[in-house]
C-alpha cells in the first residue's frame, strides 16, 4: 500500500478546503488534498456555479421571450419566439463548470499540493485510507476536514426517479414541463425561478407560511411579486406527504386540513442541506459534535489537536465564501500565525428575480439600542432605470445605530444587487458610520448611487427622496 | 543560495526540550559563524547557541517562552552555496517539527482550545470592537483584545494607531496628567519564561508536594562572632573574609554524619531516599536574573578558609551568568541566608528533591539572661525547614541543637571530627 506522510491533510476539494490547500503551498507546507468527485466541490460542481449559469440562460431566454411577445421591450422585438436547446445550455453550463474545476486543479498543482482523487475513510484522527486503484494510506500532522454538506432527504419522498436534489436538477437532460419544488429557501426558488423562465410551469410548495424565511418581508416581497405576476404556483403553510401511488404526483396536506395533487414530471426538494458526517471515519476521530456539525472554536479547531474543521461542516451559514475564509485562516494558523475567525458580517446573496443581498443584522436583529432604518428606492435611481430594472419594487436598506451612526446591517432587493454584495460586507466588515459612506462619492450612474442616497436617508436628506427623518 | 536548517541540539544530561528564552537576531539579519542566536533555558542553565555558518535569517522557529524539543528546528538560513547545507540536517527529522513563523515571531502558543465560538450564529454587529479588518489582524498578531483597546475614531472606531499605543502601554498613551498625584493607570504583563518561569514552577512544586515543617532556634553567637573578628583580623591578604555562612557549613559537615536522612534527596515518585555520605551544600543567591543555587560539593573536605572561598566562587558564578549546569545540580542540603535583611524569622522553601533548608536570620546584640545577670550577646534566629515525610520533628530538632550546640562553642568546630 502506498503511504504518504505529510504536515498537512485536506479532505475535501470545495471552496473551503482547496483554497486552504493553496494557501498551506503558499506557506510552504506540504499539503495533500483528497477528493472524491471533481475539484470545485458542491459550489463549482453542483451548487453555485453551474446554478449561476442556468439562471443567467434563463434570464437570457425570458428577455427574448419578452421581446417576441407584442410590442417586445426597449423597442427591440424578435418576430418569432426564441428557441431553447435545452441540452446545448446544458453544454455551455459544462463548459464552464469544466474552466473553473480545471482552473483550480492548475492552482493547487502551483501551489505545490498533492491532490489524491479518491474517498478517504479515517482510521483515528491524523491518518486515513483512500480508496484509489491500490489503496494510499495517508498519514499527517494537521488535519483539515472540509467535506462540506449534502442535500437533506425527506423520508417520505426519498430521491430517486422523479424526486430530485438540486444537484440533479442542474443536470436534467431535457427541460421538465411541469416542475413541483418543495421547500422556498433559496436554492428551491433559485432553481424554480429559473425553470420558470425556460418556460416550465413551476409549483412550490412551502410547510411556512412565506417564502425566504431567513429573510423579512420587506425584502422577499419584490420576489413575491414576480413569482405571482409569472404564474409560479404558491402553495404556503402546506406539508408534502409523499407521492401518490402512481408515483406522478405530489401529495399535499393544505393548513386547513385539504389534501391536494400536484402532478409533475420531476419533484425537487430543497429543503436545506445536512453536513456531510457519514461515510469516512469522522466516528474514529474522537471529535466533539455540535448537533450534526463538527464543533469547532473561533480558530476552526476542532476537539482533536491538529485536527481543523471548516465550511459546511462546521455550521451556519452554509456558505462557500464562509468556507474559503475559513479555509485561508486555518492554513495560516497551521503556518504559525495568529489568527481568529472573526469577521463581523459574512454577507448572503439569493439569485431570485429579483436578487436579494443582506449583510449584517436587519432592522429586527440587532438587539438592545436604538436605531435608523433607512432606505432608498432604485424606481429613483437612474441607473437602475436605464436597465428596466427600476420597477420590480426594489430598494437598498441600512440599518445603523442612532447614537453614533455606525452601519449594523445592510441589505438590498433588486435585479443585479448581488454585485453590490462587496461594498456592503465591506462597509459593515470596516465599521462605516452613515458618514463614511455618504462622504465617499459614488459613480453615476451605478445602482451603488441607491447605497449612497440610502446612507444619506439616514442622515435626513437623501437628494433624490424626500427623508422622514429631519435633516442631521 | 542552500537553505541551512539550525536545529536544537543535545545539550546533555538527558535534557529533552528547552525554552527559548531570548532571541538575538530577528528574520532577515545577517549572521556571521559563531554569532550568538539565540538563549536557550533547561531546567538547569541557560545556554547560548551560536551560529555554525554564515548566512541570513529566513525564519525563527517559535516566541520566546516555547519550548522547543531537542533536535526540532530553531532557524532557518539562507546560505551560500556550500558544504553547510549538505551538513544541515540529521538523518532523522523530528515528525513533528512546528512551522517557521513567517516573516515574523508571532508564532501562537498551541491554546487549548477551549474558546469555542458559536459556529452556527454570527455575533451582533454591535457587540463587537468597532475596528477595520487589518486593524483586527494587528491585534490579533500581537495578542491583543481589541475589548480593551479604548479607541480615538469616529464612534469610539478603534485604529491600529490606538492599538499600537495600547501595546506600548499606558505611559505612551499620550493621556494628560497632573505631575502630583496623579491616578496609575494600566497593568504590565509579562509572560514568565526562562528562569523566573523555572523557579514558579519549582517553587510550586516544593511547595505543593513537600509537607513543610518549620523551626527556629535561638543561636548565641557571641563567641562565634569573637573567633571570626579575630580570624578576619590576623588573615592573610590572600584570604578571604570569612562570613558566618563558612562556620553554618563547619557545623552541617560534622552534624550530618549523625543525621544521615537529613542530607539527603528524596525521590517522590520513586518513593527512594536517597542519603548522601557527601555534604553538597546548595547556597541560594540572588542574582540580577533571579533566585539560583550553585552547589558546593563535597564540602567535608574543606576547611573553613576553603569553605570562605569556594563560597565566593560559586555565588559570583551564579551572579555572572557563567555558573555551568553542574555547578548548579546536585545539592544534598541548602543554606540560605538574606544576611542583614535576615529578619527575625523566616519560612524557607526547600530546594527540592532535597528535605532540609537552614536559613540563618539577623545578627543582633540583644539583652539576655545568662547565669541569672542579663548581659548583652550577639544573638541570632535559625529557621529551618524539613520535609516532615521524611524528618520527623524530634529528629529535626536534635539536628538543629546538635548544629546550635557546635556554632555556640565555636572551639567544637576544631577539636570534634569524625
Amino acid at each position: 500500500m502506498p503511504a504518504i506522510t505529510t504536515k498537512v491533510l485536506v479532505v475535501g476539494g470545495g471552496p473551503g478546503g482547496y483554497v486552504a490547500a493553496i494557501r498551506c503551498g503558499q506557506l510552504g507546507l506540504d499539503t495533500v488534498l483528497v477528493e472524491n468527485g471533481e475539484l470545485g466541490g458542491t459550489c463549482l460542481t453542483r451548487g453555485c456555479i453551474p446554478s449561476k449559469a442556468l439562471i443567467h440562460a434563463a434570464s437570457q431566454f425570458d428577455e427574448m421571450r419578452c421581446a417576441a411577445q407584442q410590442g417586445g421591450r426597449f423597442g427591440i422585438s424578435l418576430t418569432q419566439p426564441p428557441l431553447l436547446d435545452f441540452a446545448a445550455t446544458g453544454a455551455w453550463k459544462d463548459g464552464v463548470v469544466a474552466q473553473l474545476s480545471g482552473g483550480v486543479a492548475a492552482l493547487l498543482k502551483r501551489a505545490g499540493v498533492r491532490v489524491v482523487k479518491g474517498w478517504a475513510r479515517f482510521a483515528d484522527a491524523k491518518s486515513c485510507v483512500v480508496d484509489t486503484p491500490d489503496p494510499t494510506s495517508i498519514n499527517a500532522e494537521h488535519v483539515i476536514l472540509a467535506t462540506g454538506s449534502v442535500p437533506v432527504e425527506l423520508k417520505f419522498l426519498p430521491f430517486g426517479g422523479k424526486v430530485i436534489t438540486s444537484t440533479e436538477a442542474l443536470s436534467l437532460a431535457g427541460l421538465p414541463r411541469r416542475l413541483v419544488v418543495v421547500g422556498a429557501g433559496y436554492i428551491g426558488l433559485e432553481l424554480g425561478i429559473a425553470f420558470r423562465k425556460l418556460g416550465a410551469e413551476v409549483a412550490i410548495v412551502e410547510l411556512q407560511d412565506r417564502i425566504l424565511p431567513l429573510y423579512d418581508e420587506k425584502l422577499v416581497d419584490p420576489v413575491r411579486r414576480w413569482l405571482a405576476a409569472h404564474g409560479v404556483e404558491m402553495h404556503l403553510t402546506a406539508r408534502a406527504r409523499g407521492l401518490d401511488e402512481a408515483g406522478d404526483a405530489l401529495i399535499v396536506e393544505m393548513g386547513d386540513g385539504a389534501t391536494i395533487h400536484l402532478p409533475a414530471d420531476k419533484f425537487l426538494v430543497t429543503v436545506g442541506r445536512t453536513p456531510l458526517t457519514q461515510g469516512w471515519g469522522l466516528e474514529n476521530m474522537a471529535l466533539t459534535m455540535d448537533g450534526g456539525f463538527v464543533q469547532v472554536d473561533d480558530r476552526c479547531h476542532t476537539a482533536m489537536k491538529n485536527v481543523w474543521a471548516i465550511g459546511d461542516l462546521v455550521g451556519e451559514p452554509m456558505l462557500a465564501h464562509k468556507a474559503s475564509a475559513q479555509g485561508e485562516m486555518v492554513a495560516e494558523i497551521i503556518a504559525g500565525k495568529r489568527r481568529r475567525f472573526d469577521p463581523v458580517a459574512i454577507a448572503a446573496v439569493c439569485f431570485t428575480e429579483p436578487e436579494i443581498v443582506s449583510v449584517g443584522a436587519g432592522p429586527d436583529e440587532t438587539g438592545a439600542g436604538e436605531i435608523i432604518v433607512s432606505s432608498f428606492p432604485f424606481a429613483a435611481n437612474g441607473r437602475a432605470l436605464s436597465m428596466g430594472a427600476g420597477k420590480d419594487g426594489g430598494f437598498v436598506r441600512i440599518v445603523a445605530r442612532k447614537d453614533d451612526h455606525r452601519i449594523l446591517g445592510i441589505q438590498a432587493v433588486g435585479q443585479h444587487v448581488a454585485e453590490l454584495s462587496g461594498e456592503f460586507a465591506h462597509a459593515v466588515e470596516m465599521g462605516a458610520l452613515l458618514e463614511d459612506v455618504a462622504g465617499t462619492i459614488h459613480v453615476h450612474p451605478t445602482l451603488s448611487e441607491a447605497f449612497h442616497e440610502a446612507a444619506l436617508d439616514g442622515l435626513g436628506h437623501a437628494i433624490h427622496k424626500a427623508s422622514a427623518r429631519s435633516p442631521a | 543560495m542552500g537553505t541551512y536548517i539550525f536545529r536544537l541540539s543535545d545539550i546533555g544530561e538527558g535534557v529533552a526540550e528547552a525554552e527559548i528564552v531570548a532571541w538575538h537576531v530577528k528574520v532577515g539579519d545577517r549572521v556571521e559563524e559563531d554569532q550568538v542566536l539565540v538563549d536557550m533555558m533547561t531546567d538547569k542553565a541557560t545556554v547560548e547557541m551560536t551560529s555554525p555558518v554564515s548566512g541570513v535569517v529566513q525564519a525563527l522557529y517559535g516566541e520566546v517562552g516555547t519550548f522547543v524539543p531537542v533536535g526540532s528546528n530553531l532557524l532557518e538560513f539562507a546560505v551560500a552555496d556550500g558544504a553547510a547545507t549538505a551538513a544541515a540536517a540529521p538523518a532523522a527529522a523530528p515528525a513533528q517539527a512546528p512551522a517557521p513563523v513567517e516573516r515574523a515571531r508571532a508564532r501562537a502558543p498551541e491554546a487549548a482550545p477551549a474558546r469555542r465560538a458559536p459556529a452556527a450564529k454570527m455575533s451582533q454587529p454591535d457587540s463587537l470592537p468597532l475596528a477595520s479588518p487589518a486593524t483586527r489582524r494587528f491585534a490579533q498578531e500581537r495578542g491583543i483584545n481589541l475589548r480593551f483597546v479604548p479607541g480615538t475614531g469616529p464612534a469610539g472606531r478603534i485604529t491600529r494607531e490606538d492599538v499600537e499605543a495600547f501595546a506600548a502601554g499606558p505611559a505612551s498613551a499620550g493621556q494628560a496628567r497632573s505631575p502630583l498625584r496623579a491616578k496609575r493607570t494600566g497593568v504590565t504583563e509579562t509572560k514568565l519564561v526562562g528562569l523566573r518561569r523555572a523557579i514558579a514552577e519549582r517553587m510550586q512544586e516544593a511547595k505543593r508536594r513537600i509537607p513543610h515543617f518549620g523551626y527556629v532556634e535561638e543561636f548565641d553567637m557571641t563567641e562565634l562572632e569573637s573567633l571570626r573578628r579575630a580570624l578576619n583580623a590576623s588573615k592573610a591578604t590572600d584570604q578571604p573574609r570569612l562570613t558566618l555562612l563558612p562556620f553554618f557549613m563547619r557545623a552541617l559537615v560534622q552534624t550530618l554524619p549523625d543525621f544521615p536522612n537529613v542530607n539527603a534527596r528524596f525521590d517522590d515518585d520513586a518513593g527512594v531516599v536517597s542519603a548522601s555520605a557527601g555534604v553538597h551544600i546548595g547556597i541560594a543567591t540572588q542574582t540580577d536574573r533571579g533566585l539560583m543555587v550553585p552547589v558546593i560539593r563535597h564540602a567535608e573536605t574543606l576547611s573553613l578558609w576553603e569553605s570562605a572561598r569556594e563560597l565566593i566562587r560559586v555565588t559570583q558564578a551564579a551572579r555572572d551568568g557563567s555558573a555551568p549546569r553542574d555547578l548548579l545540580s546536585g545539592s544534598t542540603i541548602t543554606l540560605t541566608s538574606l544576611g542583614a535583611l535576615g529578619g527575625i524569622s523566616t519560612t524557607p522553601v526547600i530546594n527540592r528533591p532535597e528535605v532540609a533548608i537552614i536559613g540563618p536570620n539577623k545578627l543582633v546584640e540583644r539583652p539576655v539572661v545568662v547565669a541569672g545577670q542579663i548581659v548583652i550577646r550577639a544573638m541570632m534566629n535559625v529557621s529551618s525547614a524539613f520535609d516532615h515525610r521524611i524528618v520527623d520533628g524530634h529528629d529535626a530538632a536534635r539536628f538543629i541543637q546538635a548544629l546550635k550546640r557546635l556554632l555556640e562553642s565555636p572551639a567544637l568546630l576544631f577539636v570534634e571530627s569524625h
